[in-house]
């Protein structure tokens, strides 16, 4: 087969354009470095009117904004999902593993909860303080720097509240609760469960004049046409472009492999174009892989030469081990309080206004790591699914009959609509050597790339934290005068536990460290074996805390990049 | 009337034959039924041509979409904010069968099963028995114990579930349905917290600390200035 060769040597390639390789893109291009953006999807832009979902109503879509053609439904701005034809991977065992991509440019950024909290002190050094897992090679104050530069440069609504392992930012002001909120707050303070504003990346005022404010559509998971919220594309990507940057997009580009020299440093990569389904290959100095945790190990396993027969960067033989995703848990109540409700337009931010940070101290309890609860609920847009099994709450009167038709169900509905709620833990797991995702021998996908099988067993620490979170559901479930909707999750069903990728929270894949026996990438997620490659996802984490791991990424990318100028300065690549 | 006819006379009558006056698609009447759909909200090339691919197809027969029509009526009858057929809950039905395969085998067989029952008893297809008679056999169906699990129930029941839960879903999610339904959002507006009344109602009010803490609505506009010290200054 025929290679393209791309004649240009680019300063730098960037693979994958999501929060880190955004961020890489803004930070390096602004520093006067040629890039060239390789990303596996279309361009997009949530402003284009030809790709805009925010502000449609539900019959403007033929399923009524049902979730067929996108899991989250058809208006939820991710191109790809679970599962993408032609692109599969596999799994070691009974393991169900779940691997969401989302193949645009922006990536994941465009449809995202904008959950943006900071990783705080003790979340780096989880080891010291409870034996598990690794520490970091660095210290919240090595990150709290870009954080900062974060927060301000993207925007991020939240409140000082002085926590020590929820740290704060610059912030934005929070939205006023909505009412389920409230109903949130007095259940939960009954249980000693502390609640805080949320910490969001929609701006809730103006931070420049570029972006606009947030008009409360509750619409973040389609994207923001006024760039009100935080998406790569938006809010690093174009201003870096519109500032003058050196920056050649390369989309529809799946990228095979890195490719590297005699001397087995990197000399580019080499993708398969999807349009065309011919394999060109583009020159950098530098290489920084953003494509997700497990995309960007796939590569480098796939990556394989003579200088690098274990794949490259991988003499540690630690490439795609220690993947680990947040655990979740979900408990949803009908609270009888909340029926026949007047109706007043509730949307509010893409988002909840209000949650919960992990309250309690894990040396009194029988498991490791915390969580946060997040919490949903209100007068909510109707969709695909909206009105079914509508009475069946007639159950929670002690009624023995639902079901019916004629107009009972009119006002069966108007009665039941937004009286429910619902509370989601979303918390830590610990790092484990034995999860992990490798390449599987035995399959390609349809571009003839060996493709990622998954191996990956909860332990007892996120079992009973689920356990916990269950718990604690019900008792604050029971303090808002609510009866939860499903049967509470029992040991048989390790208390509900979601399977391992179901948050999109997956890390670890290139964990950071001191030496290459131990880790991949050093502090400033430069590869050990090979010192002009980086991994700025979320590849490099040792740890995610119970925190999102957006902002840690673009933190650290951050860092990375201002890493690799200095070394451009150095003349080391 | 032929099936294919049907569905499109329903969708010109829920848009108004203006429309299809003034569009000049120089296409093919089917082509001209579809586009008719409006369906345009940022879906991808390859999304397009899945739904355009099931638009093509044809799975109710006439004489089902017939039935289904009637039982859609019945399940929720016309009143002042509007039908079944405003609401397009038919051509929601056609489509997700195709959309959601594992819907057709039961939505089928209910169909058949309906008839069946309606001739045994009425010697007559459900269509055309009279109101009463096709009560007396949703009477018998239509209703179920919320404490029992739905696939325990008779497969009667389940269908009737079934399609209840997409005339539901199709009547409520149409521009007629979300009307009457009263929700009031999807539209640009400024949020100030639950209004006042409706704190009332509950016996609820907003903390004065968390209250300071929230967004001043009147200075959203003005640029944000934090201190040193990550004090919002503007």
């Amino acid at each position: 087969m025929q290679i393209k060769e791309n004649p240009n040597e680019y300063d730098v390639i960037i693979v994958g354009s999501g929060a880190g390789g955004g961020m890489a893109t803004k930070i390096l291009s602004e520093a006067g470095l040629s890039i060239a953006i390789v990303e596996a999807g279309p361009f997009y832009d949530p402003a284009n009117p030809d790709q805009m979902t925010q502000m449609k109503w539900p019959y403007e879509s033929p399923r009524r904004g049902g979730g067929t053609t996108r899991f989250f439904g058809d208006f939820d701005q991710a191109y790809g999902g679970w599962e993408i034809e032609g692109e599969p991977y596999s799994q070691v065992g009974d393991t169900q593993f779940k691997w969401f991509r989302s193949r645009m440019l922006g990536g994941r950024t465009n449809h995202w909860g904008r959950i943006s909290l900071r990783f705080g002190p003790d979340d780096f050094r989880k080891k010291s303080i409870d034996g598990f897992g690794d520490d970091w090679p660095i210290t919240y104050q090595d990150v709290k720097p870009y954080y900062d530069k974060v927060d301000k440069l993207i925007g991020v609504f939240g409140s000082k509240e002085n926590l020590s392992n929820d740290p704060d930012g610059f912030f934005l002001p929070p939205p006023k609760p909505r009412l389920h909120e409230l109903f949130y707050m007095k259940g939960a303070r009954k249980s000693n469960v502390k609640v805080i504003p949320s910490r969001l990346s929609i701006l809730t005022k103006r931070i420049n004049d570029q972006r606009g404010v947030c008009f409360y559509c509750n619409q973040c998971a389609r994207s923001c046409m006024a760039y009100a919220d935080f998406s790569s594309g938006s809010c690093l990507i174009f201003p870096a472009q519109k500032s003058g940057g050196q920056i050649d997009m390369f989309l529809n580009a799946m990228v095979r492999t890195v490719t590297t020299n005699e001397e087995g440093k990197a000399t580019g990569v080499s993708y398969i174009d999807k349009t065309d389904n011919k394999e060109y290959k583009l020159k950098g100095k530098v290489v920084v892989l953003a494509a997700s945790a497990c995309s960007s190990a796939r590569i480098l396993l796939n990556s394989k030469s003579k200088q690098h027969p274990n794949g490259l960067g991988n003499t540690s033989d630690l490439i795609g081990k220690y993947l680990h995703d947040s655990t979740g848990g979900d408990m949803m109540a009908f609270i009888p309080e909340l029926i026949d409700r007047k109706i007043y337009n509730e949307d509010g931010v893409g988002g909840m206004h209000v949650y919960s940070p992990w309250w309690l101290d894990n040396k009194k309890l029988d498991f490791a790591r915390g969580y946060h609860i997040e919490v949903w609920g209100g007068l909510g847009a109707p969709s695909y699914g909206t009105g079914f099994n509508i009475n069946s709450f007639n159950k929670f009167f002690g009624l023995k009959k639902a079901g019916g038709y004629g107009d009972i169900l009119r006002s069966d509905m108007k009665k039941y609509y937004g009286s429910t709620i619902g509370l989601s833990g979303r918390g830590e797991s610990i790092a484990q050597k034995t999860n992990y995702c490798e390449i599987d021998p035995k399959k390609v996908d349809k571009y003839g790339v060996p493709v990622l099988r998954f191996n990956y067993k909860w332990t007892d620490n996120e079992i009973k934290q689920a356990k916990h979170m269950q718990d604690t559901f019900e008792e604050i479930i029971h303090n808002m005068g609510g009866i939860p909707l499903w049967g509470k999750p029992g040991k048989e069903s390790n208390y509900g536990i979601n399977d391992p990728g179901w948050i999109i929270h997956e890390v670890g894949t290139t964990r950071m460290g001191k030496d290459s026996k131990n880790s991949v990438v050093n502090q400033f997620e430069q590869l050990h074996d090979v010192s002009n490659i980086f991994v700025v996802d979320a590849g490099p984490f040792v740890s995610q805390a119970d925190k999102n791991p957006t902002w840690t990424i673009m933190a650290l990318a951050w860092r990375s990049s201002e890493y690799i100028i200095d070394q451009f300065k150095k003349q080391n690549f | 009337m032929k099936r294919r006819d049907s569905i499109k006379n329903m969708t010109l009558a829920s848009f108004g034959a203006s429309i299809f006056l003034e569009s000049c698609y120089d296409v093919s009447r089917e082509k001209i039924a579809r586009s008719l759909t409006r369906y345009e909200y940022g879906r991808t090339p390859e999304e397009k041509l899945y739904d355009d691919k099931l638009f093509e197809q044809e799975f109710f027969s006439n004489d089902e979409l017939l039935t289904l029509d009637k039982l859609c009526n019945l399940i929720l009858p016309p009143n002042d904010f509007g039908s079944i057929k405003e609401a397009e809950v038919v051509q929601l039905i056609e489509f997700m069968a195709k959309d959601i395969p594992s819907y057709q085998e039961p939505l089928r067989k209910g169909l058949s099963w309906i008839n069946n029952e309606s001739k045994n008893r009425f010697n007559n297809l459900f269509v055309d028995i009279n109101n009463s008679s096709q009560k007396e056999i949703l009477d018998e169906i239509a209703y179920y114990d919320p404490n029992k699990n739905m696939n325990d129930l008779p497969e009667p029941v389940q269908w009737f579930n079934l399609l209840r839960n997409l005339t539901m879903t199709g009547y409520f999610t149409s521009e007629v349905g979300i009307k009457e339904l009263g929700y009031k959002g999807n539209t640009p507006n400024v949020w100030d917290g639950v209004p006042q009344n409706i704190l009332d109602q509950y016996g609820l009010s907003y903390d004065k600390d968390w209250l300071d803490k929230c967004i001043d609505q009147s200075k959203r506009n003005d640029t944000a200035i934090w201190d040193k010290e990550g004090n919002l200054i503007s």
